[in-house]
């Protein structure tokens, strides 16, 4: 009786809980179909203000899309051989250049942001261009994927294993990619969610380094709130929100197939 | 007989830090021998295999030579050896028939005759049925004999084995032993074989290496190092041994508990004497030169060992038939035969 007590109570708790939470949300999206938000629901639902996100935004989700994919891309070709170096090499060299790498997360974004400004912001073209952006995402998102690498690494004795392909007659390239890149795969992938989600959401650099021609979505977003009908930048939100829940439910299905596998061996 | 003859010539090996993990190092390995390096854990013995595969460097000056080419500044991937890690470095990624096939595919040897040889390895290590397995299915005996295949399938020109047993329980290992003897013998390849177990180093080897301190303590045969241990190091470390102290004179050794004769000549003056617990046999006390009061008896079945103290300045180790019923306290006599005594200057040890 008691027990059934403590669990009706603690079941009420976590309800409470997660409908503080979840409630905004709902909310916001819920204000994104709706016609006038001050008049509620009853002035019916509608799917004019998605629309007129497409109309208005449809560039800046293109361009973020574009920016994430081009980030993924620069991490994993920069990202895992360098895990894979700093791995193999060892030493206090590796440490302080695998601590150098991470600093990013310590650094607020509008710091970085400044820095690539006062160095990078003379060369005009580079400046106005998307790759400006595509830098500042890159420096951000490069620690996710080296470190969720390295891990991996540090589980499999990745070292010998390079030595049984190199016994086995393989060029150093060969087992890289025969060897070394699928053994680090589960870390790979986790990393490239990470790398996409991060740079899909980012908004602090991004908001520093943008021109009114090279918005992100999330840049868009903070526009449309302080320009545009709440309804409209709610409609966004809801756009946004859409596309990122896939990236975060493959990134956990991800992580639990990966911690199953550790644990089985 | 197959592979190659290796050579080391004055290989030495420090590390970066100065720490010298080996010191110059000259040995001849013959075509189709099997050589063991044999010592405690930070002899060396890895380093140096490790040398002869081309995963480290030798000090400039070193040179390693495999049928008189030098091969010195030949990355491993390109020396054709073959290597067994004491973790057999198995690829996760593969499965059993593709990790014993991977090194044919680098050298692009076709599809069909791959399968072939992968068949008749399998079939050479006793492993029928689990090709497509992946690794983490296997037990560690299973992973050791796909490793052992895997590193023969090339057919290399040296094949070299890191600990291989090493990773296994007791009673496994004494017959993955057996198997990988009769295997080598079959290969007929050169191999050079890295163990700290010297049970294993003696079953395998043609020649075993004792190493100590980065340094060759003794190269023989096993039964050279057993019988003739070249020092104190050598005997103690491979199987039991008394090491008692005495003087030397005209085929007599003194000893603190009395003489003996002995066969083997030596210069006179202060020696070591050697003897294995197994050549010292057990008599009444009054038809022997040494008699001493049993501490205590160990008995194993196959022969039962005697701690015996009084006799010398020590207790000595005697190995008895295991028919003589004896317990602690008694007093028996000690016949040692005068040829199994072995003689070592003392300052030599």
């Amino acid at each position: 009786m008691r027990g059934r007590m403590l669990f009706a109570v603690q079941l009420l708790f976590t309800l409470l809980v997660a409908a503080f939470l979840i409630v905004p949300a709902l909310l916001s999206m819920l204000a994104g179909v709706t016609v006038n938000y001050f008049r509620g629901i009853r002035s019916g639902l509608t799917l004019q203000w998605v629309a007129q996100v497409f109309e208005l935004y449809p560039d800046t989700i293109g361009r973020s899309f574009l920016i994430a994919a081009a980030a993924l891309v620069v991490t994993l070709l920069v990202g895992v051989p360098a895990a894979y170096a700093l791995h193999v090499r060892g030493g206090r060299l590796a440490r302080a250049i695998e601590e150098i790498i991470t600093l990013p997360l310590a650094i607020p974004g509008l710091a970085i942001a400044l820095a690539l400004l006062l160095t990078y912001g003379g060369f005009g073209d580079f400046r106005r261009s998307w790759l400006f952006i595509l830098a500042g995402h890159v420096v951000f998102t490069m620690p996710f994927m080296v470190r969720s690498v390295m891990a991996v690494f540090a589980a499999i004795d990745v070292k010998t294993l390079d030595e049984g392909a190199a016994s086995l007659g393989a060029s150093p390239l060969t087992r890289f990619l025969n060897v070394i890149v699928p053994n680090a795969k589960p870390g790979i992938i986790a990393g490239s969610l990470m790398v996409v989600t991060l740079s899909l959401g980012e908004f602090n650099l991004t908001w520093m380094l943008h021109t009114p021609l090279t918005k992100t979505l999330p840049v868009g977003l903070a526009d449309s709130y302080a320009s545009m009908r709440l309804e409209v930048a709610s409609a966004y939100t809801l756009v946004f929100f859409v596309m990122i829940i896939p990236l975060l439910v493959a990134m956990q299905l991800f992580a639990d197939r990966g911690a199953g596998r550790g644990a089985r061996r | 007989m197959n592979g190659v003859a290796v050579q080391l010539q004055g290989c030495a090996k420090t590390y970066p830090n100065g720490t010298r993990a080996l010191d110059p190092v000259i040995l001849d390995v013959a075509r189709g021998e099997t050589l063991v390096f044999l010592g405690p854990s930070g002899c060396g013995k890895t380093t140096l295999l490790r040398i002869i595969a081309g995963l480290e460097q030798p000090d400039a000056g070193g040179r390693v030579l495999f049928n008189g080419a030098d091969v010195t500044a030949v990355p491993i991937e390109r020396r054709n050896v073959g290597m067994v890690f004491q973790s057999y470095a198995l690829f996760p990624n593969m499965n059993v028939a593709d990790n014993i096939g991977y090194g044919m595919k680098i050298r692009g040897v076709d599809r069909a005759e791959r399968r072939a040889r992968i068949a008749e390895l399998v079939a050479l290590t006793g492993i029928e049925g689990l090709e497509n397995r992946r690794i983490d299915q296997l037990s560690g005996g299973q992973r050791q004999r796909v490793a052992l295949a895997r590193a023969v399938a090339v057919r290399p020109s040296v094949l070299l084995l890191d600990e291989p047993l090493t990773a296994l329980d007791a009673g496994l290992r004494e017959r993955l032993r057996g198997e990988l003897d009769r295997l080598l013998r079959m290969l007929g390849i050169t191999t050079v074989y890295v163990t700290h177990d010297q049970a294993e180093a003696m079953a395998l080897g043609d020649r075993v290496v004792v190493m100590r301190n980065g340094a060759i303590a003794q190269i023989g045969r096993p039964r050279d190092i057993y019988f003739a241990p070249a020092s104190r190091f050598v005997a103690e470390f491979i199987g039991a041994a008394n090491i008692l102290e005495g003087d030397y004179a005209d085929g007599v050794l003194n000893l603190s508990g009395g003489k003996l004769p002995v066969d083997c000549g030596a210069p006179a003056g202060a020696v070591i004497a050697i003897i294995r617990p197994e050549s010292i046999g057990v008599v009444a006390p009054d038809q022997a030169a040494l008699c001493g009061r049993v501490d205590s008896v160990s008995f194993i079945g196959a022969r039962q060992r005697l701690s015996v103290s009084g006799a010398v300045d020590k207790a000595v180790l005697v190995d008895a038939p295991n028919a003589i019923e004896i317990k602690a306290g008694d007093r028996i006599g000690l016949r040692i035969d005068p040829g199994a005594v072995r003689l070592l200057p003392r300052d030599r040890s």
